[in-house]
């Protein structure tokens, strides 16, 4: 279980660039939930999702995993519970080493690393294993360099190193959105495939309102840093696309009147 | 001919240089001058220790050491204050002049007649045969004694490269490569990238001075200046030794490594010998590593020309 409370970010503070990225985001996530983030450009959904996974300390706020409170933990140490899929395919694998020294990296994730071998006989056969739901011909090819690929090969497997070892939380940072729609459509049913099947909590950023709807038993729909709605449950499942275009328009529409009002009070008392 | 075989001796020595620079520039793609100072450090602790007394494999094993230390701090500075990789190894590098002038108590420091490995070597070889005895090879008179050297360099080498390759292929070897490869996906796997970096770049000093320890014992004196432009030799060799066996696995460019630094210093041995100036040789050197470099850069643009040439 996850426990996100009041998490508070503000870039570059006390500059003219000062961003203050997330406001005091607070939710929990059930184990074995699918939860998909919604959000406009420049919500906090990204920077949610990387306070998430370590990349940086938030100002504010705690993190708790399953009871451990990982807020001033880095990145690496993270890892031990959460696996991450990125939203450049090329960002999750080491593209000069071979398929299966990847598949050996992530077979150690958040795992001591000592001297035994990183390739064995007993090892490729588990990786011929891994790859073969891919349905991409790469257990003939688990030696050649991962760089290789085709971006969607490469996220395939990123996801696949990511959910290896069964992690007690599944980042996913909009990784199809860097994808060709068919690709992309492949790995969001692979995505589908072994979050079901090894019940895997899992955080998915998505800026496809399709994808939130289609996927998952939970959105959490980000509004200038802050989670604006909160949906699960029954109102999940019957939520539409057209539903949620009404949700963006409206939180649009708040924010024109915000200005408005702003700029009527100043022409009439300043 | 012996002069052949000297070179390919000191290639062989030089070769642990190159293995070095290899796991730094190639492996971790940290610049690390780090080792102009480490391979004088190495000299220096080899050469101070066996005037003292000190038997010669361990002033080896002491300098890989002291090299290790200083390859250490080195990436300690890069990655806890975040300082450039360049500058970090120029800090630890300008330190390092001072400490190897303490080491060695001035700035040239011989060990004539003292115990070095060679001279073991040397004295073993006269219990087997009588002195200056001499072999034919390919039609050419060799002292005997030089071949002995070589085929034990050779066999030093040989099993240092089999080792560093076991290494890279170990749990942890495998994540020092997926560092320099790509840091982000290795750390959402778990690995500390900036233990990685200081354990590896420690390695690198480490081989680096046990380079400049061996050097020394061979050339029978250490020198604080041995150190300026070893670097972009090692480059050279690892370079080479790159287009010789090709991009493939980390088996191959250590073999290659190897082979790069003997070719270089073959290279460089007829080069003189046909009557090149040797205050020229670092320029050559580096015009070299320089050519080598935006070669393929070079290579890349012209195909990218024609591309476009193709689609107009």
């Amino acid at each position: 279980m996850l426990s996100v409370t009041n998490l508070q970010k503000t870039f570059n503070a006390g500059t003219v660039n000062e961003v203050q990225a997330l406001r005091g985001v607070s939710f929990t996530l059930e184990d074995g939930g699918f939860t998909c983030v919604l959000g406009t450009n420049g919500s906090g959904k990204s920077t949610l999702l990387n306070a998430v996974a370590g990349a940086f300390f938030p100002d504010k706020g705690t993190i708790v995993l399953d009871g451990v409170d990982m807020t001033l933990w880095p990145e690496y140490k993270r890892a031990r519970y959460v696996g991450r899929v990125f939203q450049n395919p090329l960002s999750g694998t080491a593209p000069d080493m071979s398929i299966a020294e990847n598949l050996s990296l992530a077979l150690k994730r958040g795992k001591p690393r000592g001297l035994g071998r990183g390739i064995s006989g007993k090892l490729k056969e588990e990786f011929c294993r891994m790859v073969k739901p891919l349905n991409m011909d790469l257990e003939d090819r688990l030696d050649s360099p991962i760089g290789k690929l085709s971006g969607g090969q490469r996220q395939a497997l990123t996801l696949l190193m990511a959910s290896a070892l069964k992690p007690k939380l599944l980042l996913l940072d909009e990784h199809t959105a860097a994808l060709d729609p068919g690709t992309a459509a492949k790995v969001i049913d692979l995505t589908q495939m072994i979050v079901t099947r090894d019940r895997l909590t899992t955080l998915m950023v998505t800026h496809s309102m399709q994808q939130a709807v289609n996927m998952g038993d939970r959105i959490l729909m980000m509004h200038q840093g802050r989670v604006a709605y909160d949906f699960k449950g029954e109102y999940k499942q019957r939520l539409k696309v057209n539903d949620l275009l009404a949700l963006f328009e409206e939180l649009r529409r708040k924010d024109a009147i915000d200005l408005s009002v702003a700029t009527l009070l100043t022409n009439k008392y300043v | 001919m012996s002069i052949l075989i000297t070179s390919v001796i000191i290639g062989l020595i030089l070769s642990l240089l190159a293995l070095g620079i290899f796991i730094s520039f190639k492996v971790f793609d940290f610049p690390d001058i780090t080792v102009e100072g480490s391979f004088t450090l190495g000299a220096a602790f080899s050469a101070a220790l066996i005037v003292k007394g000190v038997d010669p494999l361990l002033a080896g094993f002491i300098a890989f050491g002291g090299g290790m230390a200083a390859g250490a701090l080195t990436g300690f500075i890069h990655t806890q204050f975040r300082i450039n990789p360049l500058l970090s190894g120029i800090l630890v590098m300008t330190a390092l002049y001072s400490v190897n002038l303490h080491i060695m108590g001035r700035s040239n420091l011989p060990m004539p007649g003292s115990d070095t490995i060679f001279s073991r070597l040397e004295s073993f070889w006269e219990t087997v045969v009588e002195p200056n005895h001499k072999m034919a090879v390919l039609g050419w008179s060799v002292d005997s004694k030089d071949l002995l050297i070589l085929l034990v360099s050779l066999l030093a080498v040989s099993l240092t490269g089999i080792l560093l390759r076991w290494f890279f292929r170990t749990h942890i070897g495998t994540a020092m490569r997926a560092t320099g490869d790509n840091a982000q996906m290795i750390r959402a796997l778990g690995v500390n990238t900036k233990t990685m970096i200081v354990l590896g770049i420690a390695l690198a000093n480490g081989f680096v001075a046990l380079s400049g320890a061996v050097l020394a014992q061979y050339q029978g004196f250490a020198d604080v200046q041995m150190g300026i432009g070893m670097m972009v030799w090692g480059l050279a060799s690892v370079i080479i030794g790159q287009a010789v066996v090709g991009e493939s696995g980390v088996g191959y460019l250590i073999f290659g490594t190897i082979l790069g630094s003997v070719l270089f210093r073959l290279l460089v041995a007829i080069a003189l010998r046909l009557g090149m100036n040797p205050n020229d040789l670092k320029i050559i050197t580096a015009l070299f590593v320089f050519a080598a470099l935006i070669l393929p850069v070079l290579l890349k643009r012209r195909k990218g020309f024609f591309k476009r040439k193709d689609y107009a």
